[in-house]
């Protein structure tokens, strides 16, 4: 056994890294930074210049224009960008609908939308979600009628993440209602342009508008959308799902937060000496440090064995829990980090344009926002109960 | 021993419980966070007539003598509805320091229309560079002539932008810690105002040669009157994080029994019904801190700090568990700025941040863990 990384491997962060300190834009770098919004335009910009070096598609294989990377150099590459500041790539495309469309997509449908998605063509959403079916997403109750060659699409779904710039979205829909639960579900690409597709936005605790409920009232999809076979969209969504958590652990933001923690701690000061020594918050800290030592081994040990062929298993929900509260917990202990500091609440400046003349509030103005928009991570790719379920069934049999 | 009210304290308790069920419902409360700063609301008016201005102060400063229970009471109906009143911050903190420290004249100027519910006030204590310790603190107050001369910064005084004045805390040449009363519109002293991400109205002040004449100083010797008075905020805000919790684990239980998922009520997974007996647990733990906490008021002062600071650090741990499942339980609902739990949820983690935070608690705890009796 050796942990250590190999000379490429080092040889590869060295040019990531330095195309990351001079590709990336300063005021996206500073936004991320300070964990301001980014807008539409923010997002496809650095996407853009991550498309041109060829390494949008991370996890692309070669034959369809990705960089033909392993687990290894992806796992680099992640932790690198979230050093950096720069933007998460928005997954919904390239992360997400792309690996279906390649493993269950026709070669037309392969040949229309991958070559789009890594020139930032299409932006996509996820449609499965919707407010009778959340952890129990196979009771989705959105329909499809088959008429001649398209279907009649009619339903709400909900918690659609930045819904509100996407001009696609894949959707899960019940194509036979007779069916048992999963057997009746179709995986449909629609224009979010159809007649009939409304989007109203849901504001978040701490006053973003990340999600949004999409209303689809008769909405007319070409059959020629449907990914798959009729009935076979729950096969199509339980593949996305593992490729989702894989990500979910979120090493690299957990090493950058606890990078950034370390160093307020020893910049605040608790009656005149470093926060950091004061028992109570040394403590919390040491633990996370042991927390994600442990899990980033964990995290190579799941990767070396995808690398060395399988996809991410049931081990990914186990990534996905511990990395969702290591992630909360970090963004707990630097919102108290900053204590009082931490209460201001600027909305404009957060999650629009507003400006703020004080530095020192704007260093400090994400903190608490930040911490109530990390509670997603344990909802949402399915809740931390489901993954528990998933692993105990799985993994333990139970 | 004894755990139960008085006649009148439940009298209190059912008058508040239903005047906020009344006029604090979640719509009302959005219009009164909107409201202009400095306007009197018709709820403190409504305050006023019910004696609640009165209540938490002593019958010689005119006040209707209510004791540590009292104001824990008011402070858990408070806390139930999220009131978006500045109860405890522009009128029982700066209320309780003019009651122990201002003279006849003070006290007939700033306290008696405080009283009355005519205007209201606001505490600067706390500085960027102090975090929570309300002595170590750079404000200068300088004499002046007869008066005084103050410069510093403020940091997070709730309440500033409604209130007539502001009692600030500030350093004398001799080291002692001084108590001054600045009226709002004096020369040189001006106001950042923003919201708190839990919806209190706050401000960053800044004081630069703000002459003041010489009835302005409170106490040039206040120290001990600020620990008393930060003692009762602390109590006051256990008992109102209480209440929010008892609000959010109601509404997190319902939430359980009426959302449906696998073709069951979630209240019938076993997990969740442990993670809500956890919440339940740790909601009467720190309701018991709460009652500890506003029966010590009266104590030596080295006691009651003891026991207000294990009750503001136990009750800042539980009113996150709190606040962290209710939403978890909650799912997506929970992160949204409709559904209430949310609110609640952001008032119980934010609860930490004021009068002290767990850690700083914590130190005090541990520093007195042999000593204290
Ligand atoms: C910020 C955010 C972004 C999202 N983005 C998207 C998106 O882009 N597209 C999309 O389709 N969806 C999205 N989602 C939805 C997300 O996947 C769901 O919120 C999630 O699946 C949980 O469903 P729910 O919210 O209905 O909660 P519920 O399923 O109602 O669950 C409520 C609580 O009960 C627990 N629970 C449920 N069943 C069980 C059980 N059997 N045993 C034990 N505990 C249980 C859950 O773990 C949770 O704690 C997003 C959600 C959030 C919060």
């Amino acid at each position: 056994m050796n942990l250590t990384y190999s000379a490429e491997e080092q040889a590869f962060r060295r040019e990531v890294r330095g195309f990351l300190a001079t590709s990336l834009p300063d005021d996206i770098r500073e936004r991320v930074r300070l964990g301001r919004r980014l807008s539409a335009d923010d997002h496809l910009r650095w996407q853009t210049i991550l498309g041109e070096r060829g390494w949008l598609a991370a996890n692309w294989p070669e034959e369809h224009g990705g960089p033909g990377w392993g687990p290894v150099q992806r796992h680099i590459f992640d932790e690198e960008c979230a050093a950096a500041h720069a933007p998460t790539v928005v997954p919904f495309g390239v992360n997400m609908v792309a690996p279906v469309i390649m493993t269950f997509g026709s070669e037309a449908q392969q040949r229309h939308y991958l070559p789009r998605i890594l020139a930032n063509r299409d932006w996509w959403c996820q449609g499965y979600s919707e407010p009778g079916a959340g952890s129990d997403l196979a009771s989705l109750k959105t329909r499809a009628v088959r008429d001649g060659d398209h279907y009649v699409v009619t339903g709400q779904k909900t918690w659609t993440t930045l819904g509100q710039h996407a001009n696609m979205m894949f959707c899960l829909v019940r194509t036979d209602p007779d069916a048992r639960k999963q057997a009746g579900i179709s995986f449909l690409l629609i224009d979010m342009a159809s007649p009939g597709i409304t989007v109203r936005p849901i504001i978040t605790l701490e006053g973003a508008h990340e999600v949004n409920e999409v209303f689809l009232d008769e909405v007319r999809v070409p059959v020629a959308n449907r990914i798959g076979e009729e009935g076979q969209g729950w096969t199509c969504a339980k593949f996305l799902l593992t490729h989702e958590r894989t990500g979910i652990a979120g090493l690299g933001h957990a090493k950058q937060a606890l990078r950034h923690l370390k160093s307020l701690a020893t910049r605040v000061q608790h009656r005149g000496r470093p926060l950091l020594e004061l028992a109570s918050f040394r403590q919390r800290v040491v633990k996370a440090e042991l927390e994600l030592m442990a899990l980033e081994v964990t995290n190579l040990r799941v990767i070396a064995a995808a690398r060395d062929g399988g996809a991410p298993g049931a081990e990914s929900s186990l990534l996905k829990v511990r990395g969702s509260e290591l992630r909360q917990e970090l963004s707990d202990l630097t919102r108290r980090a900053l204590g009082p500091a931490a209460l201001p609440f600027f909305p404009d400046f957060l999650h629009g344009d507003g400006e703020l003349d004080d530095p020192a509030l704007a260093e400090s103005a994400s903190s608490a926002a930040q911490y109530f928009n990390r509670r997603k991570l344990s909802i949402y790719g399915g809740a931390n109960e489901i993954q528990k379920s998933i692993v105990a069934k799985t993994i333990l049999g139970m | 021993m004894d755990f139960s009210l008085t006649d009148e304290q439940r009298m209190l308790a059912d008058t508040l419980e239903r005047l906020i069920a009344d006029r604090v419902a979640p719509e009302q409360r959005r219009a009164l966070l909107e409201a202009p700063a400095g306007e009197r609301s018709a709820l403190w008016q409504t305050f006023a007539e019910l004696g609640l201005l009165h209540m938490p102060f002593a019958e010689q400063v005119g006040g209707l003598g209510g004791d540590g229970t009292d104001l824990m009471l008011i402070m858990q109906a408070l806390g139930r509805g999220l009131v978006p009143e500045a109860y405890l911050a522009g009128l029982v903190l700066p209320g309780d320091l003019l009651a122990r420290l201002g003279d006849a004249g003070q006290r007939k100027r700033w306290l008696a229309p405080l009283l009355e519910g005519e205007h209201q006030l606001a505490l600067a204590w706390q500085e960027g560079d102090a975090r929570y310790d309300a002595h170590g603190i750079a404000t200068t107050a300088c004499r002046e002539g007869d008066g005084w001369r103050l410069d510093g910064d403020k940091q997070l005084v709730l309440n500033a932008a409604s209130a007539i004045a502001l009692l600030v805390t500030a350093r004398l040449d001799d080291g002692r810690l001084g108590l001054f009363v600045v009226p709002a519109d004096a020369a040189g002293l001006s106001r950042r105002d923003y919201r708190t991400i839990d919806d209190q109205s706050a401000s960053n002040l800044a004081l630069e040669a703000v002459s003041l004449s010489a009835d302005a100083c409170l106490s040039a010797d206040a120290a001990n009157a600020l620990d008393a008075t930060l003692a009762l905020g602390r109590a006051a805000l256990c008992a109102e994080a209480v209440g929010t919790m008892e609000v959010a684990c109601e509404q997190t239980l319902d939430y359980l029994k009426e959302r449906q998922q696998f073709g069951t009520p979630l209240s019938r997974f076993q997990s969740l019904q442990h993670r809500m007996v956890d919440m339940h647990l740790h909601l009467e733990q720190a309701r018991s801190m709460a009652i500890l906490a506003a029966t010590s008021l009266d104590r030596p002062a080295a006691e009651r700090d003891y026991r207000l600071a294990a009750a503001k650090a136990y009750c800042g741990e539980a009113a996150r568990f709190v606040a962290e499942q209710a939403i978890q339980l909650h799912g997506g609902m929970g992160m949204t700025d409709e559904c209430h739990v949310s609110h609640y949820a952001k008032h119980l983690v934010m609860f930490d941040h004021y009068l002290g935070d767990c850690d700083h608690h914590l130190e005090h705890v541990s520093d007195q863990l042999e000593t204290a009796a």
